[in-house]
């Protein structure tokens, strides 16, 4: 177990070898056991694409989850997988004012009435959306 | 039907025909509209799905126990052990601790030279516990007596924030010395907590840290969550926080 994680940690560029990238890594192993399992279920022999959706406050970086992505895929059905991300960013629902906003900061306060009681709607997910199967 | 591959092609059975598995290509390819076929799935489902599966399955112990699992982040070294070390003489609430680090089994052995319950998950190279880890501990801490189970993250603003690991409520560190800019440069966990302690406020005066600075980003990105100063040394602050874990209890 330990001499498989610190051969893919050597595999990698060096700075991404510190302990912050390592959830990356447990998040691409969650995420390609996903598309296995559509894959079988699917009969499908290859994955052509995987689409994934990213909150910017999901706390995942994208270009670490990128590199992880092609390392890890090499050894399954996901090989010659393209992986497209789609980057989400904040948007907050005002309970006081109804507005619904798409923010550009991380913060949390209604632009159109200042208020604190918002909700955050979108923004820190982090969601398998699409695969592209090659079925026989 | 292909006996090598197990496609459903009836192979062709002239001589020259090689069949290269390695590249997957067959002679009639194109003849057959069934084969090659790409298909799109729009699936919607949450990378991390399993271990949230995980996450909902651990509160369902503490909830069968009548147990608040409280976890706690921060960095390294801002006194999440100390703090509990410290909290059993403040309040009457019985707790164990489910600790993760990557090495070593201080943390648990500290926990316990001061009689309370603590179990230690070595995480290896993780740098972040996740619900499966904290799953594997709660068969080893008896449930049964306690109010509280504390789950003391693996050291790191970053990692643990993604992982949910059963815990009704997130608490979430920051120390003086550490800086006041703190919140603004991690801001996925400090979304995530539902308390925000700053701790070793005994030092304010020795650090050009300001509290109100950490409550004005704090309240940008997570409005409603309460902020408490507490020092392990001044006892007032240590029965404000016993206070807080008291009011904030799941209920048997």
């Amino acid at each position: 177990m330990h001499q498989i994680e610190s051969s893919i940690v050597t595999a990698l560029p060096i700075k991404y070898a510190g302990t912050t990238a390592m959830h990356e890594y447990s998040i691409v192993g969650a995420l390609i056991a996903q598309c296995e399992q559509h894959a079988l279920e699917n009969k499908a022999y290859s994955i052509a694409r995987v689409v994934i959706k990213i909150g910017v406050m999901s706390g995942v970086e994208p270009e670490l989850l990128k590199t992880a992505f092609e390392t890890f895929k090499l050894d399954g059905i996901c090989n010659n997988a393209e992986l497209e991300m789609q980057i989400q960013p904040l948007v907050i629902h005002c309970s006081d004012c109804d507005a619904l906003t798409q923010l550009e900061e991380r913060n949390l306060i209604c632009p159109e009435c200042k208020s604190f009681n918002t909700r955050l709607t979108e923004g820190e997910e982090m969601l398998l959306m699409q695969l592209e199967l090659e079925t026989e | 039907m292909c006996k090598d591959c197990g496609c459903s092609l009836t192979r062709p059975s002239h001589d020259e025909h090689s069949h290269n598995h390695d590249h997957h290509t067959h002679g009639d390819l194109h003849s057959n509209p069934q084969l090659n076929d790409k298909k799109t799935l729009a699936v919607i489902h949450k990378i991390l799905d399993k271990n949230d599966i995980e996450a909902a399955h651990n509160r369902e112990h503490f909830a069968a126990n009548g147990v608040t699992a409280f976890n706690l982040m921060s960095s390294p070294g801002s006194g999440k052990t100390s703090l509990l070390e410290h909290l059993h003489e403040y309040t009457e609430l019985k707790y164990a601790v489910i600790e993760g680090d990557l090495e070593t089994s201080r943390d648990a052995d500290r926990l316990k030279a001061k009689g309370i319950d603590a179990y230690q998950i070595q995480t290896g190279s993780a740098c972040h516990l996740d619900a499966f880890m904290v799953h594997g501990a709660l068969h080893h801490v008896e449930l049964k007596d306690l109010d509280i189970c504390f789950v003391e993250n693996v050291g790191n603003l970053v990692c643990p924030a993604s992982y949910d690991v059963g815990a009704h409520l997130n608490v979430v560190m920051i120390s003086v010395p550490e800086g006041d800019d703190k919140v603004e440069k991690y801001p996925v966990m400090f979304r995530r907590a539902d308390l925000v302690l700053i701790t070793k406020c005994d030092l304010l005066p020795h650090f050009d840290f300001s509290v109100a600075e950490i409550r004005a980003q704090v309240n940008k990105l997570n409005p409603n969550v309460e902020v408490l100063e507490v020092s392990i040394k001044d006892g007032e602050s240590m029965t404000q926080l016993a206070h807080w874990f008291n009011t904030h209890l799941k209920g048997a």
